[in-house]
């Protein structure tokens, strides 16, 4: 309900939100408004059925991988700071943040991490490596039941000849990061959130 | 001495209620007091946010508003293979072997992400958020600039609503429903061949009053596009008191479920002075027994219009859904209405998850006001001999209304409020994107019916896959 979304948000995490993941104030109190309404449980946190009532989520093939996305390791709940840390990761880029303090962590939203954010989609069981099986298990999960077993196979195959550069048939993250060095990625994993 | 007072102020309010509501609404005329209580409460929540806006800048903060813009800026939609080409860079020409990059997925974890910040269906399912506050508790989202000026006039807000209006509106309430259900047995002791007439005027006394009852301030446009006997009426659905608001201009018969206990009494005498489609909850499941009544109905002229809500449920009247096909299949004229509520007044949305139907007419009858517009559009049959089928039909109509009422047109089904979206879309996601890796297999039939044919055609058909 809109009368909780500004009350039940006090200064101090607004604050520590703002820091951890670059969100103007407005922007972090819309999304809580957001977030409280995907609540149907009002406990304060999401769960994975919470996301799935989303029909465009629901249809979306890798539905699944990106809710996976938002709840850490074995967790089944995520709670507003941890939403808005995975939302982070598609803040657009700004010139003036890269020649902020570089002494600092690199921010949620950087390449880097942008890249890391789609390389856990692909790795299933978060082992930092994609196997031929992780590949071929989100690929069937992209084409549903249009592509026989064989031609899926020959695909994942030539993937990975393609991105390995170490030979132990799998791409780690420096490979990935190697094969998607000329895709705009600040473009294409970003989301232009209105002020 | 008490019980004089008492008795003094209970006559004066009684005659106050007759002469400035009950006779007006018998006679059908109006004296513009609620147009006047209309425009001025307008100054005073324009008045209000401007404060609630000071109160903000003083304590150096922002005020919180809401998303009418969205939260994000979404790209113009389009196909999801231009995306993915646009995604891979150069321009690919057709290959004979799939072809995936691990890019792709940018595109599905995008969309997927831009979803869940903001869709276009759960938001129609929750109350419509507003730019300036309307003294309201329940739509308030600023709590903390509220300076003590504002809130003296929130609570004088609280006393007029509870104190004043609602016992008023009550008080007509009551009136209407009972003259409504006296009004069919004053009927059937009436001669009968006035009866359709007098059965007329008195359920339109009724609804008058209840519209009333609810400070209802309705304007209706394009009357001459109102629905004639032997057709059908479809408008999209708010609240319940849609069906007040449209009966108060004219007679329709109604649609729905037999209900039991009060709302089964009203039904029951509703039925006494015009003739209303009621179902079994057993015989609802039934489409070709519902089709049937509703053919036979329609077939009738001297039957009046019927009403039908073809979303099926409460939307939050900022978009419409899918229309259900069944009422398009019957095969009459069909007479479109858009209805467009003004939530600053009060909002006219029924949030069945949320409210029972007594707590939803306590929050309708303690708000403001219900203003809206009606728009009586022109009829529309179905293009047979063009082929259209009853759900291009349906949604032809959709499109009407929306257009009309300013309304965001959508394709997804009202139903979703409760269920779950089915798999097939999904699985079309799927179809297209495996298109794209593979090509489509109209282009691959047609490689295959071209190599077994002239020599020509064979070596036209080697050259575009050895150029690769």
């Amino acid at each position: 309900m809109g009368s909780r979304a500004s009350t039940l948000l006090r200064e101090e995490e607004i604050e520590e939100i703002k820091k951890e993941t670059g969100f103007s104030h407005s922007q972090i109190t819309r999304l809580y408004s957001r977030f409280t309404s995907l609540d149907k449980g009002e406990n304060g946190t999401l769960s994975r059925e919470d996301f799935q009532r989303i029909p465009e989520l629901a249809i979306n093939p890798l539905g699944d991988r990106i809710i996976n996305a938002f709840f850490p390791e074995g967790e089944d709940q995520v709670n507003f700071r941890g939403f808005m840390r995975t939302l982070a990761h598609f803040r657009p880029i700004e010139d003036n943040e890269k020649s902020k303090n570089p002494t600092a962590s690199e921010p949620l939203n950087s390449r880097t991490n942008k890249l890391l954010f789609a390389f856990r989609l692909y790795d299933l069981d978060r082992d930092d490596k994609i196997s031929r099986d992780e590949l071929l298990q989100v690929l069937r999960m992209m084409v549903g039941v249009n592509i026989s077993d064989e031609q899926l196979g020959s695909i994942a195959d030539r993937t990975i000849q393609e991105a390995d550069t170490n030979g132990d048939n799998s791409i780690s993250f420096n490979e990935f990061i190697k094969v998607l060095e000329k895709v705009d990625v600040e473009q294409k994993m970003s989301i232009r959130f209105l002020h | 001495m008490f019980l004089l007072c008492l008795g003094i102020s209970i006559t004066v309010w009684f005659t106050l209620l007759f002469v400035f509501i009950i006779m007006p609404a018998v006679l059908g005329v109006s004296f513009g007091i609620r147009s006047f209580y209309m425009r001025t409460l307008l100054k005073i929540f324009e008045w209000a946010t401007l404060r609630m806006e000071l109160g903000a800048k003083e304590k150096n903060q922002e005020l919180y508003k809401p998303y009418t813009n969205g939260i994000i800026a979404k790209e113009p939609p389009s196909s999801l293979q231009q995306e993915i080409q646009e995604l891979r860079g150069s321009a690919n020409s057709l290959r004979s072997e799939p072809e995936f990059e691990m890019a792709d997925i940018f595109y599905f974890c995008r969309r997927g992400v831009e979803s869940i910040v903001d869709d276009e269906v759960t938001k129609r399912f929750s109350a419509q958020e507003l730019k300036s506050w309307n003294l309201l508790t329940r739509s308030n989202y600023n709590f903390r600039h509220i300076s003590l000026r504002l809130t003296v006039l929130w609570g004088l807000g609280i006393l007029i609503r509870y104190g004043v209006l609602l016992p008023l509106r009550v008080t007509l309430a009551v009136t209407g429903i009972c003259l409504l259900l006296r009004g069919g047995v004053t009927v059937v002791l009436y001669v009968f061949r006035l009866r359709s007439y007098l059965s007329e005027k008195v359920h339109l006394m009724c609804y008058r009053i209840c519209v009333r009852a609810l400070t209802a301030i309705i304007t209706y446009h394009n009357r001459e596009n109102k629905p004639k006997n032997g057709g059908i009426c479809v408008a999209n659905h708010t609240t319940p008191i849609d069906v007040i608001i449209l009966a108060n201009d004219g007679c329709y018969s109604l649609v729905g479920q037999v209900h039991g206990g009060l709302m089964g009494m009203v039904q029951r005498a509703m039925v006494k002075s015009s003739s209303h489609i009621w179902f079994e909850r057993s015989e609802v499941k039934d489409r070709h027994l519902v089709a049937k009544r509703l053919g036979d109905h329609v077939a009738d002229k001297t039957k009046q219009p019927i009403l039908v809500f073809p979303e099926g449920t409460c939307i939050n009247n900022t978009s419409v859904m899918m229309f259900k096909k069944g009422s398009f299949e019957i095969g009459c004229t069909v007479y479109p209405v858009a209805i467009k509520y003004d939530p600053r007044f009060g909002d006219a949305f029924w949030n069945s998850s949320k409210f029972g139907m007594v707590s939803y007419l306590l929050r309708m009858m303690s708000s403001w006001a219900i203003v809206c517009s009606v728009w009586y559009l022109p009829p529309m049959n179905r293009e047979v001999k063009e082929g259209e089928d009853a759900v291009q039909f349906a949604n032809r109509v959709k499109a009407a209304i929306a257009a009309q009422g300013g309304l965001v047109d959508l394709i997804w089904d009202g139903g979703l409020k409760r269920a779950k979206v089915k798999d097939v879309f999904k699985e079309e996601q799927q179809k297209l994107y495996s298109k794209v890796l593979v090509g489509d297999s109209e282009d691959q039939m047609e490689d295959k019916r071209s190599e077994d044919g002239t020599p020509e055609g064979d070596e036209s058909s080697k050259d575009p896959a050895e150029g690769q």
